[in-house]
């Protein structure tokens, strides 16, 4: 178990991976709250009508924005627009990149996939590894050795995090593995999870990627303005704050290693605005349990299904109030984790991991 | 061989329902216009049974990462699903539904 002298090796590769196994952790069997399945069918129905809205206002927000950034440009007046500019771009590209890569997002998979490689882009993960990195994250969430999308390893890296609100801890390690990934050539931990037949795709990609790059580089330079560069790319950086703000209420200071994503997840209440901006993401645990429902369906779900969950979180500031001084006293003490606590009522885990050989 | 599965009308219309024969397991389809279909139970990516997934048109979709497999043909339809399900032949008499297991 993790003590403070000896930290989790958090890789993919490393011992946490077969000690995973061994503990009957990987692939295994989670927790499902119970919900008759003709309710969880009238859930799981596809809509194209309120994504298309969704991403209609996305689009025209970002076009607003953005316009009135470049007529301020030169004036101190740009940072308002770029400011929202950055976060629809940087940020709420996060949670339309989520739900359609699970494809719910529509009913027409074509849009479901046309967003998902738009969204990808602008938030700054290459569609196909994440893709693959992402159903990892759903097979062993939260599972040492086996999830690649551990948000906050213990002992919490409060310089890494602190950076991560611009991605200058992801950003550069995503232009490094797409600078590999364009030379024909994965991480290997990413090798543990990509097949073979996918691979050709993730080295096209990253070339399309570059390529944008770089032509977006040129535009600057021909035109001696860092203009472009603040209405595509950079905003991957300077708007990535709200991002981390809701993407750290998912998991950190949980517990892991469990087989219950009423463990693991958090649900937060928020307000519509929110919700708005995060596609209903703070159903968190809701998500997890039951990835074929869409965003739109989630709170209906999270009705149904609340008898049998942990009290969710009154609000960001009430997850934060619990986040915080958890990462703080993780830095001295990496075994300790928030517990959640579960209704009386709730049934049994569906299996138990093994004590570790 | 020709197995006597269900009731063809416990099978909800596009939906799918779990058929277990001692260690093997089947998924069973009925669709809109109230035609059946069989598959392996077990989703191609990882051991997850497909009853629990979401039937829309000819399409399951498996409730763990969504793959979406073609349940009248078994042809996986993009990642996560890459490799196709085995299908089985069906057919409903007396309002049973019979499966070739073969
Ligand atoms: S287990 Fe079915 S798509 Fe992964």
């Amino acid at each position: 178990m993790p003590t403070a002298l000896a930290p989790r090796d958090y890789s993919l590769t490393g011992p946490e991976n077969r000690r995973a196994g061994e503990r009957g952790l990987a692939d295994a069997e989670w927790y499902t709250c119970l919900i008759p399945r003709s309710r969880l069918k009238e859930l799981m129905q596809r809509r194209d009508g309120p994504a298309i809205r969704d991403t209609l206002l996305w689009f025209a927000l970002l076009i607003i924005t953005g316009t009135l950034g470049c007529l301020t440009w030169g004036t101190w007046w740009t940072i308002l627009p770029f400011t929202v500019y950055g976060v629809l771009y940087g940020s709420c590209s996060d949670s339309r990149w989520h739900e359609s890569l699970h494809r719910t997002a529509f009913k027409t998979v074509w849009m479901n996939d046309a967003l998902y490689e738009l969204a990808s882009f602008m938030v700054l993960r290459e569609s196909v590894p994440w893709r693959w990195s992402h159903t990892r994250h759903h097979t062993d969430t939260i599972i040492v050795g086996r999830d690649p999308e551990i948000a906050v390893p213990r002992p919490p890296d409060l310089l890494g995090l602190a950076l991560s609100f611009f991605s200058l801890k992801s950003g550069p390690r995503e232009f490094h593995r797409m600078t590999l990934h364009s030379f024909g050539r994965l991480t290997p931990g990413e090798a543990t999870y990509i097949p073979e037949i996918e691979r050709p795709k993730v080295y096209r990609n990253a070339r399309i990627y570059l390529a944008i790059y770089l032509a977006v580089i040129a535009t600057g330079v021909a035109t001696r303005s860092f203009l472009p560069l603040m209405l595509v790319g950079f905003p991957s950086f300077y708007g990535a704050w709200l991002l981390l703000v809701f993407g750290l209420t998912q998991h950190a200071g949980l517990a892991e290693d469990v087989l219950d994503h009423r463990l693991n997840c958090r649900t937060v209440y928020m307000n519509p605005v929110l919700r708005y901006l995060y596609w209903e993401m703070n159903y968190h645990v809701e998500h997890h349990m039951f990835p074929l429902v869409p965003y739109h369906a989630l709170g209906h779900l999270h009705q149904e299904l609340k008898a049998d969950m942990p009290k969710p979180y009154d609000g960001l500031w009430a997850a934060y109030r619990e986040i915080i001084p958890t990462l703080l006293r993780q830095t001295k003490d990496p075994a300790y984790h928030v517990q959640r606590l579960l209704p009386a009522s709730a049934r049994a885990l569906g299996s138990t991991p093994q004590p570790a050989s | 061989m020709w197995i006597d599965a269900v009731n063809a009308a416990d099978i909800a219309r596009e939906d799918v329902l779990r058929f277990d024969l001692g260690e093997r397991t089947f998924a069973l389809y009925r669709t809109q216009d109230d035609r059946y279909f069989a598959t392996d139970g077990l989703c191609t990516h990882a051991k997850v049974h497909l009853a629990g997934g979401f039937v829309l048109d000819q399409v399951i979709e498996c409730p763990k990462h969504n793959g979406r497999f073609n349940f009248t043909t078994g042809q996986a339809m993009g990642a996560p699903a890459c490799v196709n399900l085995k299908t089985y032949p069906t057919k409903v008499e007396a309002g049973r539904l019979w499966v070739n297991i073969a």
